[in-house]
């Protein structure tokens, strides 16, 4: 038992320090995505957003999770509680995970596996099922039919978002993270790839829930979607979740497309800053967009939106799929 | 040993998998904790507009909801397929490029049928 300690003691000490610093930025991360969300919201407006708590009321999202810690937990008496409990610890669970495959700067990765994106892509598709246990164990009626129209909108648009994803692979031959962001890259490539950038900017909008494709909790006409039974700090969980699945997203268009820590445009005179930098700063502005689209779009009917991810981005990043390998294949550009 | 490098790889995410569910099953208990408890027969009823709701809300729902998903399911499968095909394309040359265009064919031929059939109608 000595010996064990001994030997993997210090390792695994290190590797929980590692892991409560993910966790720690990450859920940072989230409260000042809410305070940013809020202003930036509020500057769209001509408000100014929270102002009362703590100077610029920075210390607001402290002051919104102390109160939703404190509140009272209800659970509904029609509801299955088991499930109804493990639906917002899942959808957390799963938020957090995820983060540890991505590389914050070279070599900076909790488990630098070889199939990193497989196994995104896989965590983010069990999203799905902590919404469809919440709709179906509140047992209420708008918490039913949000988690039946928040279900089928996540699977419909993780089509395209995976064929989006494998044009990326055909340019760059690796399922690892940091091996697709390190792939040089020459301009015809980022030229074939860009129409693939928009539409995984457009399908991280639907795959996370948020406006303009926030249906399934569409304040007018299911109040709170599956979430309306939740409360205190159950509701807190599905929150924080879907917040970190919003930086998650960001961060993952960033590794894919932004070239995750390198300085932008292969600036190499600007390889001075920290890699975490860049790639703070370029996640910083996938999740500006994020906010920028809920100041600015209205929300979609539902039939549009199944419309736009199965008869438009589904066809078009099929062809695309075919097109990328062609073009590569034809000018003997393919990575390996 | 190649295999046990593998396997550490991914320990650091089985570690981190038991951490996040520790930290969000103690985040719920102590919340419960905390905060002051004092359910009551109206605040632990579904929530309906001013009634109590009338019957049991897990019914019937739409088919197509169904059908999106078995859609997925086939999509899904497909890109399962096209990840390592993409990642292999260089080694396994224009055999495998043509093959995989034969499969996408089959396969467009069958999206064109239920497109046809109106699967994709929402109205």
């Amino acid at each position: 038992m000595i010996d064990l300690v001994k030997t993997y003691g210090l390792d695994a000490a290190w590797m929980a320090v590692k892991i409560g610093v993910i966790i720690g930025v990450v859920l940072f991360g989230v409260a000042y995505l809410t305070y940013a969300e809020r202003k930036v919201l509020g500057a769209m407006q001509k408000r100014q957003g929270p102002m009362t708590v703590g100077p610029f009321g920075l210390l607001q999202p402290i002051a919104d999770g102390l109160k939703l810690f404190s509140k009272e937990t209800i659970i509904p008496a029609q509801a299955h509680r088991v499930v109804f409990l493990f639906a917002p610890i899942m959808l957390f669970t799963l938020a957090l995970v995820a983060w540890a495959v991505i590389p914050f700067d070279l070599g900076m990765v909790l488990a630098d596996i070889n199939v990193g994106i497989l196994y995104l892509f896989a965590i983010s598709s069990m999203g799905v099922y902590g919404v469809i246990m919440a709709g179906w164990a509140s047992n209420s009626r708008y918490a039913f039919l949000g988690g039946l129209r928040s279900a089928s909108q996540m699977v419909s648009y993780e089509v395209s978002m995976g064929l989006v994803i494998v044009c990326v692979l055909l340019a760059t031959g690796s399922l690892n993270l940091t091996e697709i962001v390190m792939t040089p890259r020459p301009w015809p490539v980022q030229v074939l790839l860009f129409p693939m950038f928009i539409v995984f900017l457009v399908s991280i909008l639907a795959e996370t829930n948020r406006s303009p494709f926030d249906l399934p909790e569409g304040e007018s006409e299911l109040s709170g979607g599956f979430m309306v039974e939740y409360s205190a700090m159950t509701f807190a969980l599905f929150f924080l979740g879907e917040y970190a699945n919003m930086i998650l997203m960001s961060a993952m268009a960033t590794i894919l497309f932004l070239g995750g820590w390198l300085p932008p445009f292969g600036m190499e005179s600007l390889s001075f800053v920290p890699g975490v930098v860049w790639f703070g700063l370029k996640t910083c502005l996938i999740l500006f967009f994020f906010i920028w689209a809920r100041g600015t779009f209205p929300r979609y009917r539902y039939d549009q939106l199944m419309r736009l991810g199965w008869k438009i981005f589904l066809p078009f990043t099929l062809i695309w799929v075919v097109v990328t390998a062609g073009c590569l294949m034809m000018f003997d550009a393919l990575p390996g | 040993m190649a295999s046990e490098q593998f396997l550490a790889d991914y320990l650091p995410i089985l570690v981190f998998l038991v951490i996040a569910a520790g930290l969000s099953c103690l985040m719920i208990v102590a919340s419960l904790i905390v905060g002051k408890q004092r359910p009551d027969k109206e605040k632990l009823s579904a929530y309906e507009c001013g009634f109590d709701a009338f019957d049991d809300a897990r019914s019937k729902f739409d088919v197509r909801f169904y059908l999106v998903s078995i859609l997925f399911i086939i999509f899904d499968l497909e890109i399962a397929f096209l990840f390592p095909w993409a990642v292999a394309l260089k080694e396994i040359g224009a055999f495998g490029f043509w093959s995989m265009m034969a499969f996408l064919g089959v396969l467009t031929v069958g999206f064109i049928y239920e497109w046809k059939k109106g699967a994709l109608e929402w109205e």
